[in-house]
């Protein structure tokens, strides 16, 4: 079926209105579809957000050729760089997709299929000039493949600029985690680890910190190549980047929703062989009902807190609570502290 | 930090008050230690962190002056605040010559605090002796001794103005405040006249002169040389210029070393003692650290173990009494302090109460065990004094001020290996490190020492007469008796060592010496591990037949670890009769009561080639190679030694070898310091290695039956638990110890296991073996559900039992960047109620500092930064006792002892109060006009005047009634 309508340059829209105009125009409304387009160097690529779909429109020129699978007979491989001077007739393939059996190709799948590697996190409270970093060395046999050094870094002070001492990535190796991504280079300074600052630290404090760490390790740098930064066009996010660049270097540890997220599925589950039985995961003990035990530990949670670390349990609920505030609100002392404990667990 | 133990680091100087009867002892780093009675102990630290080079004591105050290598002069006080004495930094002074004049004009040589108490005579490098007053330090300049003036009266073809270059020594005439004898070092020596500012007397010595000692009447001197001789010089009105009485040269006639001070002691029947450092034949003696000490005929050159520092004579000092009567000889050197009892025939040493050498071997290892029952430490006690009766059973003679600290709450014991094979037992107590008994390992082992080669052994001619004193003793014979692990059961008194070659020693306390053999197992932790090659040390031979030993304890039983890997963790369980051992390649369980090895568990990875090969044998090869030549030089040295029968430079080697590290240090840093950032993984090298074992009594299969188990941590984050039936006592001989594995954790973030410790019902820890039996403890709960907590380098995890699930946890490094390298469980008793206490885990980081958590729910309760984190081996040297206290190394020689808690502090209390002069000055200043006129004239006062005054006063107050009136009419006053 070919359908050609027209849509607003100047706004688009969301992506999900635009996904059921498509339903709509097709008369598909409960067949799951995927949407691609072909962009200026004749590339398929996806249409799955609001990004790739804003993208998507400003690209049409004027027209915007959009393609329409259902999910469930949908060819993934159809998707990629050179996916349409490569293959004269990538509608053939789209339509056909039997046709591919002929001519095997690289099977490239939909980004929530990869097992990720690393990513950029947190760009929008990051200042520009720094990159977190999210290294995921589980299940993955590469090495983390990297060094760090003392050095020392120019910082600008209420006194004016002052060196201090800091800590630099020094080598990567080859082949190793760290260079795979591209996202870490030699003499990229390190600002946090997990979160947790490092100035004041030696390096072998830091050293500690990442291999303790290393399982899931998220590294905020200051990159040596400040060329390659992520630019950011919105006025909002360019201002509270540099509100946060001032405030980066507070004493008070900053909570971030991606170390969140990340923190449960990273913690690494211990094994157990019983009895020269099979290995087995560690299970997590059942919540108990004793009320001074689960308040004590509410308690201890708050603790962890004020040292700028969350136990997953309590970032589920944070979570789903929808409340991550990068400033944690200290409770009060006092008795009254656990009782506003206890209708945080409720949450 | 409460209190050091041990002996200072680095002593530099020693000082003596007669008159408070207490000592002090200079560092090079800058501190000043005051000793007196056991207990009584105060210290203090230069600012400048100089070397010490003299202290002393202002007569009849309590307060000292101390020079240090940057020339300064600090007057110190023991003043008396809230009850206690403390030792305070009043004042500092440094002397400052005219503009320009060279340092040396001002660079201060000899001290001479004035009997009067209100000046110094401070003798130069330039002869100049500049008076300052005291306690202001101020320059008195119109009574500076110029050696213009000295010159004056002496015939020029005797002197010229270079004989009058650097005082050597500053003497004031004993009788007479006046006169003061002042020393040259080119040998001219000069009386003279502080009231009319001249010389008096001249003594035109030959030699180089090193010091000069009056004899108690004032009418002799003794001057002695660097030639090693001794003069003797009479101080007579009629003679201006007299002639040297004698002249000796005690180890004559080839040349001997100097002899840097002598004392002349006068006793009732005559013949004086003449005791003095050095005068050692040159060439086959000279390396010699001696103090000769000669009585009529008695004549005995003490021979130390390092060098020393200085010594004083401790003598009769009632100014009234006609004779010195010397009672004890003390000794600073470099290591030790001896004391010697001079009055008892042949001269004993005598046993001191603090400032033991802990490093007389170096300390390989320590244990703590804290409230002993009082019949084990009466049987320690007693096979230790079976081992000290060489001593003198003089008491101590340094005994001024009072210990007012409460009596220690409980009998502590610290027990530390040493590198020579040997543990010793310390009263762990009180303010007071005391050693109680040694026990020795080697007896066991065949090894390249002959124990009866004793190099002191010198036939009854021999000439010098030398007596080899002291303990230090730092050359290990093999270092593979190297005690690595302790254990004591304080309520069984059964003892497990171990040590560097895999040997287990276990060993029970006998209050008889018995002769019997040693059961011998041999522990093989490869089983069947194939085609490795063992590259490290052998084990030790072990002696055949029966073998005696003395009181104490005595080994019934050794296992040897077969690859011979260093023992690396070790418990003992007394009740079950089972010792466990691990080293870098697995653990086994041993039953000491049929002797039969019960189980072996290799924890070795197959890939573990370092491991394989030797403990840290790439690693450490360069340290060890150098550590080797130089055993090789100290042996040949020592073999020299015996030959020529002279001695070695026991410092001489050292420094050496201390700039050999220093070398290898540097060279490594020159390498850019960088970290590699890897996740562990179970190909790492050394994850087998057993950092620790435990045994429990708990529920390790289901939750109505608890066993007997063993845990063991490794350095790659497993735990490995043993399910063990031990038979009940009637069949205990009969039916053997069986043991099978239950469960086995990976830690995935596999940091090494340091600690594994098992909570009750309560979640309280388990209490040790026997304290349920000797009622010292609680039973454990076996109703509510046990906890098991595990630590590792990184995380603190309670996990569930039976079913293992994972409860708490506590990330260190993950949040701090800190690890674990101590732990402990130690109770924290409240000073307020005496009903509460709580259990709390006591941990030192690799950063120094001390966190307190809380049991069960891991909370962070405080944190003390304690040891600097550079300090290596004072953080490896760290251990906890069970009460909230604790001991680190802060040099080979010296303990820190610290408290974390507010119940259990040991720390020096004492007051030094002057009961003559307080009384004396009350007295003086309710009379007021008296001490008034003193001050203000001080010449004025005339000798005899002075010394009836002091007689009296000293009659006086010899009447102990007279001393309780004024004690009450003060009180009263106040």
């Amino acid at each position: 079926e070919f359908r050609r309508f027209s849509l607003e340059r100047s706004k688009p829209g969301k992506f999900e209105e635009f996904y059921g105009l498509l339903q709509h125009v097709h008369k598909i409304p409960n067949v799951d579809v995927l949407v691609g387009y072909t962009d200026i160097h004749g590339d398929l690529l996806p249409i799955n957000n609001d990004d790739n779909y804003h993208k998507a429109v400003s690209t049409a020129n004027p027209l915007l050729r959009i393609f329409i699978q259902r999910k469930e007979d949908a060819d993934y491989s159809a998707f990629g760089t050179d996916t349409m001077t490569r293959k004269k007739n990538v509608l053939a393939n789209v339509l056909r997709p039997d046709n591919h059996k002929k001519k095997p190709h690289i099977v490239i799948s939909m980004p929530q299929d990869f097992r990720p590697v690393s990513s950029i996190i947190d760009v929008d409270i990051l200042p520009e000039t720094h990159r977190r970093v999210r290294l995921y060395k589980y299940g993955t046999d590469k090495p983390l493949g990297f060094y760090i050094r003392d050095g020392s870094s120019v910082r600008v002070t209420p006194h004016g600029l002052e060196k201090v001492p800091g800590i630099f990535i020094s080598r990567l190796v080859p082949g190793g985690l760290a260079q795979g991504t591209g996202l870490l280079a030699v003499n990229d300074e390190v600002l946090e680890v997990n979160g947790i600052e490092v100035s004041g630290k030696s390096l072998d404090q830091v050293t500690d910190m990442m291999i303790a760490n290393s399982r899931n390790l998220i590294i905020t740098v200051r990159p040596a190549n400040q060329r390659n930064n992520v630019v950011r066009n919105s006025r909002t996010s360019g201002s509270s980047g540099q509100s946060t660049e001032s405030s980066l270097p507070s004493s008070t540890p900053n909570i971030l929703g991606s170390l969140l997220q990340g923190e449960e599925e990273s913690d690494e589950e211990d094994i157990i062989i019983e009895d020269s039985g099979e290995p087995q995961q560690i299970p997590k003990a059942a919540p108990t009902s004793e009320s001074i035990e689960s308040l004590s530990q509410i308690e201890l949670l708050h603790e962890s807190t004020q040292n700028g670390f969350l136990p997953s349990s309590e970032m589920n609920l944070n979570h789903s609570a929808g409340s991550i505030s990068m400033e944690y609100e200290e409770p009060e002392p006092g008795p009254k502290s656990l009782e506003e404990d206890g209708t945080i667990i409720t949450l | 930090q409460t209190v050091e133990h041990g002996f200072p680091h680095q002593p530099s100087a020693l000082g003596y008050s007669p008159f408070l009867r207490l000592m002090a002892i200079g560092t090079r780093s800058g501190a000043i230690k005051v000793y007196g009675a056991p207990g009584v102990e105060f210290m203090g630290l230069h600012e400048e962190n100089n070397t010490v080079m003299q202290i002393h004591f202002i007569p009849d105050q309590c307060q000292l002056v101390t020079l240090l290598d940057d020339n300064s002069l600090h007057l110190w006080s023991l003043k008396q605040h809230g009850g206690a004495s403390e030792l305070l930094e009043e004042h500092r002074f440094t002397l400052k010559g005219p503009p320009g004049s060279p340092p040396s004009a001002t660079q201060v040589t000899a001290v001479l605090p004035h009997s009067s108490r209100e000046v110094l005579y401070l003798g130069t490098e330039s002869g100049n002796i500049f008076v300052v007053e005291l306690p202001s330090f101020r320059v008195l300049e119109d009574r500076t001794i110029t050696p213009e003036a000295v010159l004056q009266r002496i015939p020029e073809d005797n002197c010229n103005r270079r004989s009058c270059e650097l005082v050597e020594a500053l003497r004031e005439h004993p009788k007479n405040p006046d006169q003061i004898l002042i020393g040259y070092s080119r040998g001219l020596i000069v009386l003279w006249d502080l009231q009319n500012n001249k010389a008096t007397h001249h003594f035109l010595g030959s030699q180089q002169l090193e010091n000069l000692y009056w004899q108690r009447d004032g009418s002799k001197f003794i001057s002695c040389h660097y030639d090693g001789s001794y003069t003797q010089w009479p101080v007579s009105s009629d003679n201006r210029q007299p002639e040297p009485l004698e002249n000796t040269v005690p180890y004559g006639p080839f040349p001997c070393k100097a002899i840097s001070k002598i004392y002349w002691q006068t006793t009732k029947n005559g013949l004086p003692y003449i005791i003095f450092q050095g005068g050692m034949p040159r060439a086959s003696y000279g390396d010699r650290h001696s103090i000769s000490v000669i009585h009529g005929s008695q004549q005995t050159a003490f021979d130390f173990t390092s060098r020393v520092i200085d010594f004083f004579i401790i003598f009769s000092s009632d100014p009234a009494a006609e004779f010195d009567d010397p009672s004890a000889l003390v000794v600073l050197a470099e290591e030790e302090l001896v004391v010697i009892d001079l009055k008892s025939a042949g001269w004993p040493a005598v046993h001191p109460p603090y400032l033991a050498s802990l490093h007389c071997s170096a300390i390989t290892c320590s244990h703590h065990v804290s409230n002993i029952p009082l019949k084990l430490w009466e049987r320690i006690i007693s096979a230790g004094s079976k081992q000290n009766i060489h001593y003198s059973s003089m008491p101590w003679p340094i005994d001024g001020g009072t210990n007012i600290a409460p009596d220690p709450p409980q009998r502590d014991l610290l027990l530390t290996g040493h590198e020579d094979g040997t543990v010793r037992f310390w009263d762990a107590s009180g303010v007071c490190l005391h050693l109680l008994y040694k026990l020795s390992t080697v007896r066991v082992f065949l090894t390249d020492a002959d124990p009866n080669d004793n190099m002191n052994t010198l036939g009854e001619d021999e000439w010098p007469p030398l007596r080899k004193v002291g303990t230090f003793d730092p050359y290990s014979d093999d270092p593979r008796l190297g005690i690595q692990k302790i254990y004591l059961c304080k309520y069984s008194g059964y003892l497990a060592v171990a040590g560097t070659a895999g040997q287990v020693l276990v060993m029970e306390l006998n209050d008889e010496d018995a002769e019997h053999v040693v059961d011998h197992a041999e522990a093989d932790l490869l089983q069947d591990q194939e085609g490795y090659r063992w590259k490290g040390h052998e084990k030790l031979k072990t002696r055949d037949g029966p073998v005696r030993f003395e009181a104490g304890f005595q080994p019934f039983v050794l296992v040897q670890c077969q690859p011979p890997a260093v023992v690396t963790s070790l418990a003992l369980h007394s009740e079950w009769k089972l010792v466990a051992f691990g080293t870098s390649h697995g653990f086994g369980l041993f039953d000491h009561q049929q002797k039969r090895l019960v189980f072996v568990k290799c924890t070795l990875h197959p890939s573990d080639q370092l491991a394989l090969e030797g403990p840290l044998s790439r690693v450490k090869s360069l340290k060890k190679s150098l550590r080797q030549s130089f055993r090789r030089i100290r042996r040949s040295r020592v073999s020299s030694r015996k030959r020529r029968g002279g001695s070695g430079n026991a410092s001489e080697v050292q420094e050496a070898n201390a700039k050999f590290d220093q070398d290898a240090l540097q060279e490594m840093e020159l390498a850019p310091v960088q970290r590699k950032i890897e996740a562990r993984s179970a190909e790492d090298s050394f994850t087998g290695f057993v950092r620790t074992l435990y045994f429990a009594d708990t529920f390790l299969r289901d939750s109505s039956r608890h066993c007997p188990s063993l845990w063991a941590g490794t350095n790659g984050g497993t735990v490995y638990a043993f399910c063990l039936r031990v038979p009940p006592a009637e069949r205990r001989m009969d039916e053997p110890v069986r043991a099978e594995q239950a469960k086995e954790i990976q830690l995935m973030h596999r940091a090494p296991v340091v600690g594994i410790l098992v909570l009750d019902g309560r979640s309280t820890p388990l209490p040790e073996p026997l304290e349920v039996a000797h009622d010292l403890s609680k039973s454990p709960d076996m109703q509510g559900s046990h906890q098991l907590l595990v630590v590792s380098e990184e995380q603190f995890k309670v996990f569930t039992l039976p079913k293992v699930s994972s409860k708490l946890k506590l990330k260190l490094t993950a949040l701090e960047g800190c690890r674990v390298r101590k732990v402990t469980v130690a109770s924290f008793g409240s000073c307020k109620a005496d009903d509460y206490s709580e259990n709390d885990l006591a941990v030192l980081t690799n950063l120094g500092d001390i966190q307190i958590i809380s049991l069960p729910f891991l909370k962070l309760q405080i944190r003390y930064p304690c040891i600097r984190k550079e300090d290596v081996s004072g953080i490896a040297s760290c251990v906890f006792t069970k009460y909230g206290q604790g001991f680190y190394l802060i040099s080979p020689s010296e303990f820190e002892r610290f408290s974390l808690s507010t119940k259990w502090l040991v720390e020096p209390r004492c007051i030094v109060d002057m009961p003559e002069v307080t009384s004396n000055n009350h007295v003086h200043n309710k009379s007021g006009t008296e001490n008034a006129a003193r001050k203000s004239s001080p010449g004025d006062c005339g000798e005899d005047e002075r010394k009836s005054g002091r007689l009296m006063e000293h009659a006086l107050l010899n009447d102990e009634k007279v001393l309780k009136e004024i004690q009450s009419t003060l009180e009263g006053g106040r």
